[in-house]
């Protein structure tokens, strides 16, 4: 690995998750994206050596790099989401290695709910299955921008190109139809090699990139100025000090979009609205700053703001209001019910909130949805209504993955219950409005 | 129909940030959600790199406000003396209040005994987590990282410990975007890792980036060691050498600083931030591989302290 140190500072960070059952090779293809990308290391490679011979296998099992490091003693972990690390000299990569079963529905979105990038295993003798079709439900469910089609063990298929073909043309078909934004077609053999780092010498046929080219080129961050601009107040910085007497800043990151001194800003929930004095970014003063930037912001009129309140370009600030519709997965082992008394963490605020109604759950194994189940119970993804307590400044999550986004608390022992989606379901395209169509109410759970 | 990548070679978004720009980011998002919902925090501190990196990423978070936590520490009484020096530097320069657990107090007390390795690495727990009952910290930030070792790569960033401060890694709470639930019952606290994300080398290209003051001990320099387990550890006072091991200089640096007793050096030539970030790109071996005695203990070392409330 001969990486120099101006290469290292120049890279950006892909933050990406992976999702397929033990049997679609998901293990082997981070096993071999580690290992042919020179990230393992020495130390860990005498590890799996070890453990391979322990299990009387004769070669090193790549697929133990990932799973033989989460020893038996694991098991049964009920959230199971390791973060890996690697790099190349174009790029850094953060990897939630989340296992795809359907009864670890909240790993997946666990892991999708901060990925940039979701890589969707399918075996190639198999094709498009009831699993993969609830990967793509989720990568669209959580909005990840950029989806990956891994057609594996292609060498069991005689690198036959039809059968690619068809799998991706089933599959993209699907996943565009959930509101997948890009797919990625690309056939591999994770076991031989194929298309993961090196490109294939049995499948002349494509001429796509490999699996770490494509995430080594894939743009980690979408047009910025298009967003809406959020700023959630997370800390108001005070020094009162004899060198900073009247200094007053609100601290927090950039949830979206960019922010510019001069700006005239409302200050949700209030609606006060003033204008941006200075942005302090981490000790450099600067004129501009954007998503995910963290920064302190200084306003040129002393009004009341603390923690939990949104600061949004006055012509362009979220809707305010009490009652929130979403999409749920529900993460908890206890269940959630219509009338319980909940917390409701929206960015840095925390409101006290009621259920008010469960109108549908899906079931991911058809997709089919189930009017008024009363109850979500663990990995259940369905739809709810909650009133709150105090005013939200709330995105739907289709504009806004952070803005948009809650989780639900059990206020009695701190239970994460919930993960929420604010707005209409994950098929719609843009906005509220497209559910009223007969197409997308099918999906509208 | 398969699409192929859709941005052309070369081309640069404007508002993409570098991987540095991205991790620190997200580390003062952390700090300051903490600052925000707890009542009493506090560092652990040791004078070792990821502290460091941890208490310069909190100056900045709050900055030009002093830093809102307090420090401890968990003094093993056979740290490095240069590092013991550094710590306290670093305490008086920017002001801060640092609390010190000290293990020979509980050994001399009685209240902890000795083993028989000689090594006080696992004797710090009880110190630790009886310093955060007394003090009533809520909120404890480790410089843990996920790339050290495979029980830290399920760590969650918020980790909830209960009032013996044990962690269960079946009980963990899933976390989702950057809503980090810090919610607990009194006599509980969380554990905080800002830095979860980083490498190895993402501290050590940061550091050089900001220019961050280190202990000498990290570069490389003429030491006097002996070879125990197929590492280099420093002679003195706290047991090394045996009879039967000899003491030799050679030049050699630390990749990680933690007791003397299960410390290892690695030989090196890296005298400056440029060449030691050039070694360990190069390098072959994980950082606890090289050079930690206490995770070679068995399989699970890492995991059993963790869970006893080791950080």
């Amino acid at each position: 690995m001969s990486i120099t140190t101006e290469q290292l500072s120049a890279t950006t960070l892909l933050r990406f998750a992976t999702a397929g059952s033990v049997d679609d090779g998901k293990s082997t293809l981070v096993g071999r994206l580690l290992h042919d990308s020179k990230s393992v290391l020495t130390d860990q490679l005498e590890a799996v050596a070890l453990a391979s011979t322990n299990r009387g296998q004769e070669a090193p099992d790549l697929a133990l790099l990932t799973d033989g490091l989460r020893a038996e003693r694991e098991q049964g972990i009920t959230i199971d989401v390791a973060y890996r690390y690697f790099a190349t000299p174009r790029r850094r990569f953060i990897l939630a290695d989340t296992p795809g079963h359907v009864q670890y529905t909240r790993n997946m979105v666990t892991g999708a709910s901060t990925a940039e990038l979701a890589v969707v295993l399918v075996d190639a003798r198999n094709g498009v299955v009831e699993q993969t079709r609830r990967h793509a439900a989720v990568a669209a469910l959580l909005r990840v921008p950029h989806v990956v089609l891994a057609v594996n063990k292609m060498d069991l298929v005689d690198y036959a190109e039809p059968v690619f073909a068809s799998i991706a043309e089933e599959f993209t078909a699907y996943a565009a139809s959930l509101g997948v934004p890009e797919i990625t077609a690309i056939p591999i053999s994770a076991l031989a090699g194929d298309n993961v780092v090196e490109p294939s010498a049995h499948m002349d046929w494509y001429g796509g990139p490999t699996v770490l080219e494509h995430l080594e080129t894939v743009p980690v961050s979408h047009d910025l100025t298009a967003c809406h601009a959020r700023f959630p107040v997370q800390y108001v910085i005070r020094p009162q000090s004899a060198e900073h007497p009247d200094y007053r800043g609100y601290a927090g990151q950039i949830a979206a979009g960019v922010f510019r001194v001069g700006e005239t800003v409302s200050v949700l929930p209030s609606g006060r609205t003033t204008t941006i004095e200075g942005i302090d970014a981490l000790g450099e003063s600067v004129d501009i700053a954007w998503a995910p930037q963290s920064v302190t912001i200084r306003l040129a009129d002393d009004i009341d703001i603390s923690r939990g309140d949104l600061i949004a370009p006055a012509d362009d600030a979220p809707t305010i209001t009490q009652d929130v519709e979403a999409t749920v997965c529900h993460v908890a082992d206890q269940p959630l019910t219509v009338g319980q008394r909940v917390l409701l963490k929206h960015t840095t605020r925390t409101v006290k909130a009621i259920v008010k109604d469960i109108p549908s759950r899906l079931t991911l194994d058809d997709l089919s949805q189930h009017p008024d189940p009363g109850q979500l119970v663990a990995n259940d993804i369905g739809r709810v209504v909650v009133r709150t307590a105090e005013p939200l400044a709330l995105d739907t999550y289709a504009a806004s993955r952070r803005t948009g986004s809650f989780l639900l608390i059990d206020p009695a022992d701190g239970t994460t219950l919930t993960a929420g989606m604010a707005g209409a379901s994950f098929a719609a395209e843009a906005d509220a409005d497209a559910d009223t169509s007969a197409e997308d109410a099918e999906w509208d759970f | 129909m398969s699409t192929v990548a859709t941005v052309p070679e070369g081309t640069v978004n404007p508002y993409a940030l570098s991987h540095l720009d991205s991790l620190e980011s997200e580390a003062v998002h952390i700090f300051r959600e903490v600052a925000g919902e707890f009542e009493r925090p506090v560092i652990l501190f040791s004078g070792g790199k990821d502290s460091i990196l941890m208490l310069h990423l909190a100056l900045k978070a709050f900055a030009p406000a002093p830093v809102p936590f307090t420090l401890l520490h968990v003094d093993t009484g056979h740290n490095f003396p240069e590092v013991l020096e550094y710590r306290d530097r670093t305490v008086e320069k920017h002001g801060l209040r640092l609390h010190v657990a000290s293990v020979q107090e509980y050994i001399d007390a009685g209240k902890l005994r000795e083993r028989p390795d000689g090594t006080r690495n696992p004797l710090q727990t009880v110190p630790l987590t009886e310093a955060i009952q007394q003090h009533r910290f809520d909120a404890v930030f480790g410089g843990g990282r996920r790339d050290e070792e495979k029980a830290r790569a399920k760590e969650r960033v918020f980790s909830l410990r209960d009032e013996f401060s044990q962690w269960d890694p079946r009980r963990q709470r899933p976390e989702l975007w950057q809503l980090y639930n810090g919610r607990h019952a009194p006599g509980e606290h969380v554990r905080v890792f800002p830095i979860s994300n980083w490498t190895e080398l993402d501290v050590w290209q940061y550091i050089e980036r900001e220019g961050i003051e280190l202990p000498g001990i990290y570069f490389a320099h003429e030491r006097e060691v002996f070879s125990r387990s197929g590492m280099w550890l420093t002679a003195g006072d706290w047991g090394g050498p045996k009879d039967h091991e000899k003491v030799e200089t050679r030049q050699v640096r630390y990749r990680t600083v933690g007791d003397m007793s299960c410390t290892g050096a690695v030989d090196s030539d890296a005298t400056t931030l440029d060449a030691v970030i050039t070694e360990i790109a190069a390098s072959r071996l994980t950082e606890r591989g090289a050079t930690r005695a206490d995770d070679k203990m068995s399989e699970a070392a890492m995991e059993d302290r963790k869970r006893e409330g080791y950080f």
